[in-house]
């Protein structure tokens, strides 16, 4: 199979390139140390229909392929990673929303969502419940008005500025989801600082004490609520990962051939030096076979292809991987100026650990690709 | 559109490439024998829509839909009725 674009696919990537290199990389570094990505920015996404743009247009998207979406996940990876986060996590919910839920759920949240008016999080993960997602302890019970929500999520991305939470708990030993606006009584978040990587996530800590919702808001329940809502909202979150990682990883690479270009030592350009050049062949190989990776998954979830999901898991697994080692490698030759604060590579670093622990760890990946191969 | 024998075969032989085992009967409960992986139901969806042209919604989210080729088939069928 060759993996060209099309003409189209070239100018839609062209105009993420740009969008990344205008309104990401100048301001990357900047959130990071703030902990928090620019309001602007934000709106800024919404308004350009990048937040969910695989959502039709009347939902508030643009009706963006999946293959396209794959380009605008890697251009967002390389320019910043928590803005890749953002638009992975705004699609998981609208997706999740407006494929399981019902017309009337759809119409009321999803539009907000894909517009920005109002960011969504996905509360799935648990203090006590990270892999094994499955067996979280947050509990549900019917009272006369809907449903009493009790329990703790952790590690939430966009829970301090989200304003929808889509929540998982356990309602009569079956798993569940619902919706939980901000500012419901007996709900509240506090925010999680200190990350090493993706530190403009603005995670949360979610408490739910007796946390009252509407039965309007129950999205799902039954067994089927996590084996498709929840994995199915993951294997989006991958995809989008994986295409972010190959992002990082070409960010890196593009930093280093210039610095290596530039920075003589024993009076030759770095790049002359043998030990040098393997490290970066090794990057030019990684990532074109990391990308690749990804294309494929992509052209296999446009037909909706029944291996989508494991190939998905593979270039997941393997792009975040290459991510990381990249960014090691980049910092590695750049030096002192790796470790300082003037170039992107050391958050790339820091970035590219987390992306081998979202949407399932590495080894939780190869548990998955085993069991679906072996 | 393949009929419902032939429906009913190609849910069958979409079961068997993605269990364990190499016989299951039209009636048997593929979750109850622990045939199924983690990954099992979404790829049934996928297998469901992309094969038959129909789209799995919130509605037909019961387990009940899922446990048996018997019981795959009845949802495509009404889902194909409802086209
Ligand atoms: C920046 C960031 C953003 C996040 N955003 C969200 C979010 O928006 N929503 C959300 O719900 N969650 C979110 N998470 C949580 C994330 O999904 C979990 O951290 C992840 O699933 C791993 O769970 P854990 O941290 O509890 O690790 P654990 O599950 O405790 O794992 C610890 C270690 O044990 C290993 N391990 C566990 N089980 C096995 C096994 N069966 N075989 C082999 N090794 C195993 C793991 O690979 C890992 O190395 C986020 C996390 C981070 C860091």
């Amino acid at each position: 199979m060759l993996y060209e674009l099309t003409p189209q696919q070239q100018e839609d990537r062209a105009s993420f390139v740009a969008f990344a290199d205008d309104h990401l990389v100048p301001e990357a570094d900047r959130w990071d140390r703030e902990q928090r990505l620019s309001d602007s920015v934000v709106e800024l996404l919404g308004k350009s229909r990048l937040l969910v743009p695989t959502l039709p247009t009347e939902a508030g998207g643009s009706g963006m392929d999946v293959e396209t979406y794959g380009l605008l996940s890697e251009e967002l990876g390389r320019g910043c990673g928590n803005v890749r986060n953002l638009v992975a996590v705004q699609g998981m919910v609208a997706h999740a929303l407006l494929k399981w839920g019902t017309k009337a759920q759809a119409d009321r949240w999803v539009p907000r969502i894909g517009t920005g008016e109002t960011v969504g999080a996905f509360a799935l993960t648990e203090p006590e419940a990270g892999s094994d997602a499955r067996n979280g302890s947050m509990t549900a019970e019917r009272t006369g008005a809907g449903f009493v929500l009790n329990g703790r999520k952790k590690w939430i991305s966009f829970g301090q500025r989200a304003g929808i939470f889509l929540v998982f708990a356990r309602l009569e030993g079956e798993p569940a989801a619902f919706v939980v606006e901000r500012g419901t009584d007996g709900f509240r978040t506090e925010p999680i600082s200190g990350l090493l990587g993706l530190r403009a996530s603005e995670l949360a800590e979610l408490t739910f004490d007796g946390c009252v919702v509407p039965e309007a808001n129950l999205i799902s329940h039954g067994r089927l609520t996590f084996d498709l809502l929840a994995t199915g909202s993951l294997d989006y979150g991958r995809y989008s990962t994986a295409y972010g990682s190959v992002g990082l990883a070409q960010g890196c690479l593009t930093a280093s051939l210039e610095y290596t270009r530039e920075r003589t030592q024993f009076g030759v350009p770095i790049r002359d030096h043998q030990l040098v050049r393997r490290m970066l062949t090794d990057m030019i190989s990684s990532v074109e076979a990391a990308r690749l990776l990804c294309r494929q998954a992509g052209a296999l979830r446009a037909r909706n292809h029944k291996d989508a999901i494991r190939q998905t898991l593979i270039a997941k697994y393997v792009a975040s991987r290459t991510g990381f080692r990249a960014a090691d490698d980049a910092v590695q030759l750049h030096g002192a100026n790796g470790i300082g604060p003037g170039f992107p590579v050391q958050r790339h670093l820091r970035d590219a650990k987390v992306q081998e622990i979202i949407e399932g760890t590495s080894q939780i990946q190869q548990v998955q690709i085993a069991e679906m191969t072996l | 559109m393949a009929d419902n024998a032939g429906n009913k075969a190609a849910i069958r032989e979409f079961i068997l490439e993605n269990i364990s085992e190499s016989t299951v009967r039209d009636d048997e409960d593929i979750f109850e024998r622990g045939l199924v992986r983690s990954m099992f139901v979404m790829q049934l969806v996928l297998f469901v829509e992309q094969e038959f042209g129909v789209s799995i919604t919130g509605e037909d989210l019961q387990f009940d839909n899922f446990r048996t080729v018997d019981r795959i088939d009845e949802l495509v069928s009404r889902k194909l009725a409802a086209v």
